[in-house]
């Protein structure tokens, strides 16, 4: 039996604890396994690496990646994180932990939890937030769920065309095996089209509407008015927003939302090629016990210290069963940890510098491009805050390849024929000036 | 572990700051309409970098991992977290990547981890998209429905689970639009063959199991179940919760599985981050493989730093040692059981795999007039002793469920102190079950009041 550095078992416990159970070898742990399925493979891997050798693999994978400036948005953002941070989300009580079922030993991530909903609802506006979900896009199928689980007998739910094309991809997939119809309302003139909406909203079986508070082109939607309209129309109003931008845009709850969804990816997390993020979800009050996922609560314990519990479980999976309308246990937490890190850093005045640099920069940006006479601008004159879209006179694709060469990363909207840019606080003049220089040269 | 009473909000005062940033080197642009601007600044904390870290570290140490100590939670497989897992998903190369470029790197990260799955399970693809296990459920029965409607059979709406599933199957198959039958299982703990028999008709799109099942018992009669669902063209799923025991031993598409998924955070070492980031991709036999791109589950390529992480768990092992990590648990599982037997209700006797469940201690105080330690009590007192407490009332199988999961990682040493703290709880119990009732006595907090927390939600700083 040869050792490895993850296993402590010696051959003389081995030999102590079988003695104890009473058998000869460990195979005979397996004789309930019926034989045809117990070793007749033989496995294909390789075998074990030093922990130098898989560093090294690693490494030479990692340096097959172009190493890019990016200037895309289209739900994942450059946003610049705080040394702080990794340090303390890999504190290995936090870390190697598991979901606070023991709170008596777990309040170090209840209580962050607790925090982190706290920063939720203070962005949001709203009332209440769960623990987190997984990201952005399942959030918003969680919301479509929650509006069909709280309207009686209504089972569709619109969506804006503005929203990101993988948000609606992932609320599609969710619907169509849910037994959800969906209804789309385009956008026209750069935000969800009002009257497309009243005129979806008349059929009278619509439980919920979501609407992007930013959209898929970078602009910022006027939703004066939606939210009357449609709760005229017994639906609730989602809104789908980057929490980042919240900061400084007027919240989901002063445009008259119900529930607030969208990535936590903008505060502070690594791109990561996507993923781990999270996906945070704020509502109003009422809605509450319809709310999926997590809660914490603050309560008190026997000696009358300030305790912190998961709570309003009768919500949940593993409570409801065939019965409940969300099977999500694990969600992000250390992704929330991260969040709230982050948030406690930048505080109200950072994250509106945050905005302030990355709106500064996107409206140079924008300005420098048109200005080439490379583009034609699909939106003049409206408001966007660190992403817009440009459609180029050359072919996108050709467009996106040579900014690739030159060592900068543009997203695609590749059913517009969009080009889409995003500049964060990241960006530097010289770097947003080289972009445009290496723009013009093409 | 020392109590810490503060919230970062507690430690807030105006004026200062936590970060630095670079000077605006653009041009002041002309600012945003008004009326799409907030009214008032978010109330968030306003901290200084050395108080936000102290903060933060004086919470941790309220809190236990597996770094901490023994973490013997059934079905969720607190094995070590190796650190250069850690390592290599930092690495600024894989953390910097946007989702949308080109990055030949991550691509061939993804599909060497596909075909290692592959080769461990026995299934032909995998989709890392799912993000934990429960979702891995979902989208495995997502695919199980769009595999029967792709062949016009649209009349498939039953799954069937056992009534010792994991909580999150069930609901998974309610979120995917599938009607879930229940199927008992037997007083030796399977599932109950007869009885499923009677279950099978051509509105079955298929069965969820886990093997060995939650009992840690291994599912004997698997060969025939399988043969009886795919008999009436349903379709078998597995539950990669409980893989840990069979890892490079068995595999789950030898046996008859179509579809499953795994737990990387489990299986695959990666940690738990208090509930996740996880990782549950989701692997399906070659006649499912076209299905893989007619859904969509979240927003790019799933977790992709837990699949790093877990990665670099595969080729730190390799196949040798891939295939200890089951021995090892089961090993430990099997030497805790018989250990304390005698003073735990074991309700199904023979060898376990890497879990098995206790229905509460044997001198429970049932018959006394004072009312006897429960399993609450138990994993309450454990704590005092340092250590994590097993999975309480779960499955539903029993009233008094204890439900223990040493893994691979834990020395001897460990495990017969923890077996030494269960046997004296035990004795505990029969002396003075209040000392257990009153339990923890030494943790930061006591029990907490969860009734009035339900009853008066204070979910907030603002609320509170």
């Amino acid at each position: 039996m040869s050792q490895f550095a993850y296993f402590p078992h010696t051959e003389e416990d081995v030999r102590a604890m079988l003695e104890r159970i009473g058998v000869k070898d460990t195979d005979a742990l397996y004789a309930d396994v019926p034989e045809q399925f117990f070793r007749k493979h033989t496995c294909a891997l390789g075998e074990a690496l030093s922990e130098q050798e898989v560093r090294e693999w690693f490494e030479r994978l990692a340096s097959m990646n172009p190493k890019l400036t990016v200037f895309a948005g289209a739900g994942a953002y450059d946003h610049y994180t705080p040394s702080v941070i990794p340090y303390i989300t890999s504190r290995s009580e936090f870390l190697t932990a598991y979901t606070p079922y023991q709170c008596e030993i777990s309040q170090g991530t209840l209580r962050y939890i607790f925090e982190y909903q706290s920063m939720i609802c203070a962005l949001t506006g709203l009332d209440v937030s769960n623990a987190s979900l997984y990201d952005g896009a399942t959030a918003a199928a969680e919301a479509m769920k929650m509006c069909v689980a709280s309207v009686r007998k209504r089972s569709r739910v619109l969506l804006s065309e503005g929203l990101l094309p993988q948000v609606l991809d992932v609320v599609e997939t969710y619907a169509r095996f849910h037994g959800v119809e969906i209804g789309r309302v385009p956008v026209m003139d750069g935000r969800t089209c009002p009257g497309c909406l009243r005129a979806a909203l008349a059929s009278g079986d619509v439980a919920g509407v979501i609407l992007p508070q930013i959209n898929r082109y970078g602009l910022v939607e006027d939703h004066e008015g939606y939210a009357e309209m449609i709760h005229g129309a017994g639906a609730l109003m989602v809104q789908y927003c980057d929490p980042s931008a919240l900061a400084v845009l007027r919240t989901p709850a002063e445009w008259g939302a119900d529930i607030a969804v969208g990535d936590g990816q903008s505060l502070g997390i690594p791109l990561c090629y996507g993923g781990p993020y999270l996906g945070f979800m704020a509502v109003k009050k009422e809605y509450m016990r319809k709310m999926p996922g997590r809660i914490v609560g603050q309560t008190l314990d026997k000696q009358g210290r300030r305790a912190y519990v998961l709570t309003l479980q009768a919500r949940e999976q593993h409570i409801k069963r065939e019965k409940a309308t969300s099977n999500i246990c694990s969600n992000e937490s250390l992704m929330a940890l991260w969040v709230t890190v982050y948030l406690s850093l930048m505080g109200p005045e950072g994250l509106k510098e945050v905005n302030r640099l990355s709106y500064d920069g996107a409206h140079y940006l924008k300005e420098q491009l048109l200005l080439s006479g490379k583009f034609e601008d699909p939106f003049p004159g409206k408001a966007f805050l660190k992403e817009f879209v440009l459609k180029p006179k050359e072919a996108p694709a050709r467009l996106q390849e040579r900014l690739q060469k030159a060592g900068f990363f543009a997203a695609l909207c590749t059913e517009e024929g969009y080009v889409s840019f995003c500049v964060t606080e990241k960006r530097s003049r010289e770097e947003v000036d080289a972009l445009v220089q290496c723009v013009k040269e093409g | 572990m020392k109590y810490y009473d503060k919230l970062i909000f507690e430690c807030s005062k105006p004026g200062r700051v936590g970060y630095t940033l670079p000077a605006n080197a653009f041009p002041k642009a002309e600012g945003l309409p008004q009326g799409l601007c907030r009214r008032q600044a978010p109330a968030l904390p306003e901290v200084s970098e050395p108080e936000v870290v102290r903060h933060y570290t004086l919470l941790s140490q309220m809190n236990f991992g597996v770094d901490s100590g023994f973490y013997p939670l059934g079905s969720c497989t607190m094995k070590y977290n190796p650190k250069i897992n850690e390592e290599v998903a930092a690495m600024p190369a894989f953390a910097g990547l946007h989702p949308l470029q080109s990055a030949p790197g991550a691509e061939k990260v993804l599909e060497e981890m596909d075909k290692a799955l592959a080769e461990i399970t026995g299934l032909s693809r995998f989709t890392f998209a799912p993000c934990a296990g429960a979702h891995g459920e979902l989208t495995g029965l997502m695919l199980m429905r769009q595999y029967h409607l792709n062949r016009g059979d649209n009349a498939r709406t039953k799954v069937i689970v056992p009534d010792s599933a994991h909580g999150t199957n069930p609901a998974s198959a309610a979120v995917a639009g599938l009607e879930v039958v229940e199927v008992k299982s037997l007083s030796n703990g399977r599932v109950d063959v007869e009885a499923l028999k009677g279950l099978l008709d051509e509105h079955v799109a298929g069965m969820m199991m886990t093997n060995p099942n939650t009992l840690g018992l291994f599912e004997t009669q698997i060969e025939e179940i399988a043969a009886l669902v795919h008999g009436v063209g349903g379709l078998m799923y597995y539950d990669g919760a409980n893989m840990n025991p069979l890892m490079g031993l068995v595999r789950p598409g030898d046996m008859g599985f179509d579809i499953m998924h795994l737990n990387l955070h489990k299986t695959f070492s990666t940690p738990h981050g208090g509930g996740g980031p996880g990782s549950g991709p989701v692997g399906v036999a070659a006649p499912l493989v076209p299905c893989l791109d007619q859904i969509r589950v979240s927003a790019w390529h799933g977790n992709f730093g837990v699949i790093l992480r877990a990665y670099a768990y595969i080729l730190m092992l390799g196949r040798e040692h891939l295939a200890k990590v089951g021995e090892y648990a089961v090993l430990s599982a099997n030497y805790i059981k018989e250990c304390l037997k005698d003073v735990y209700k074991l309700p199904i006797e023979g060898v376990c795999k890497h879990e098995f469940v206790f229905d509460g201690l044997v001198n429970d105080g049932a018959h006394d007039e004072v009312p006897g330690a429960t399993t609450l009590d138990v994993a309450k007192r454990l704590l005092d002793f340092g250590f994590h407490a097993p999975t309480i009332y779960f499955p539903l199988l029993f009233h008094q469920a204890l439900m223990i999961e040493p893994t691979e990682t834990e020395s001897k040493e460990t495990i017969d102190a923890f077996i030494a703290v269960m046997r004296r709880i035990a004795e505990e119990a029969a002396e003075d079950p209040t000392l257990l009732q009153e339990a923890p006595h030494t943790t930061p907090v006591s029990r907490p009041d969860e009734t009035t927390a339900a009853r008066s939600p204070i979910l907030t700083f603002q609320d509170a």
